[in-house]
């Protein structure tokens, strides 16, 4: 189940606070985010990433969830402060099990994992349908 | 509850597609930065009415706002499509006023022009939500297409059940690559064209009407 609030880590100190300046890494479960309105996932998303956090998400975000996750992002940047956010899934397959009711009734298999970071700290080398490789600096 | 309002969604997108056939459809034409959107709008809009839609460039985010052309009528195999084109700003996760200082731009300009940016990436997105019909999805055939910002909005724009036609622009460039964009997404049709040249325009308008009529 997933906890009452969007905190990671379930504490007050502040993220990425690695005297050495190390990368933290959240990995988020499908199961911590299947309670969360999308507006919680966003917000969940988004103050890791400007914690410098990496954010990985098991299970991946619904189209209209990444939509919203572009506006509220846009909304956030600043100069010299916030520059946006880097994410990367793998591209979309076919979805030919998605049965006819699901579609019918608007539901969508959004199961991908998905990699989102600050813009300034992460960089994708190389993607394709099986494989995300992607460039970490610290701070 | 979430059962019967996706049902009802469901009926009522299928009913206002019934009852509303007749209105003119409000096209985005959607992409990344730098794409051709602009230069499309504005041959189109000139082809069908005269009129420009906004300003060219080849600095990124020159369109910072949504931009709709109304009633431009497409004549195509003896019947008239009438359309509204909404030119939108190009679609990014990230916006850094630092890449405008490299195209001659004070810092008060390039922070005024990547704050504008920002605000036109979600006013595009809401658009996409919610107000457009079908979506013209342009894409620079000389740059890579598997791109994330490509694979979320073609998968937005699928989850909306938006009809949506993809055109590979700048064909008269070298390194145009049009089957590398058919190859990224196979499930809809790709359209080459160069938008600045006005090349291959006369199947855009038949695949327009076909599409959005």
């Amino acid at each position: 189940m997933p906890g009452p609030t969007p905190d990671v880590d379930g504490d007050d100190t502040p993220a990425n606070d690695d005297p050495d300046g190390g990368v933290r890494i959240d990995m988020i479960s499908g199961a911590r985010m299947e309670g969360l309105t999308g507006m919680e996932k966003i917000r969940l998303i988004l103050d890791g990433v400007r914690d410098g956090n990496i954010v990985i998400l098991e299970e991946g975000l619904s189209p209209d969830e990444e939509s919203k996750l572009i506006e509220v992002t846009m909304t956030e940047i600043s100069p010299d402060d916030f520059t946006g956010i880097e994410i990367e899934t793998y591209p979309k397959a076919e979805a030919g099990d998605q049965s006819f009711l699901d579609k019918l009734m608007g539901r969508e298999s959004t199961q991908k994992l998905t990699v989102i970071g600050p813009a300034n700290r992460i960089e994708t080398l190389h993607k394709d349908e099986n494989l995300i490789s992607t460039l970490v600096s610290r701070k | 509850m979430g059962l019967l309002t996706n049902l009802r969604d469901s009926i009522s997108r299928v009913t206002d597609g019934l009852f509303a056939a007749d209105d003119p459809k409000r096209i985005g034409i959607y992409g990344p930065p730098n794409a051709g959107k602009t230069t499309l709008a504005n041959r189109i809009a000139r082809d069908w009415t005269g009129d420009a839609v906004g300003p060219e460039s080849h600095i990124p985010h020159e369109t910072r706002r949504a931009r709709r052309k109304e009633g431009v009528e497409i004549e195509r195999n003896g019947r008239t499509v009438t359309i509204d084109i909404v030119d939108t700003p190009g679609v990014t996760t990230k916006v850094d006023y630092k890449e405008f200082l490299d195209h001659d731009m004070e810092k008060d300009d390039a922070v005024r022009r990547s704050r504008e940016a920002t605000e036109g990436v979600a006013e595009a997105m809401h658009w996409l939500r919610e107000d457009v019909d079908g979506v013209i999805y342009v894409l620079d055939s000389t740059t890579d297409p598997f791109t994330q910002v490509n694979t979320m909005l073609i998968g937005i724009i699928e989850s909306q059940d938006l009809p949506a036609l993809i055109l590979a622009n700048k064909t008269d460039l070298p390194g145009s690559d049009v089957q590398q964009i058919a190859n990224a997404f196979p499930q809809h049709e790709t359209i080459p064209l160069s938008a600045l040249e006005g090349d291959n325009m006369d199947e855009v308008y038949t695949k327009i009407a076909e599409y959005f009529g």
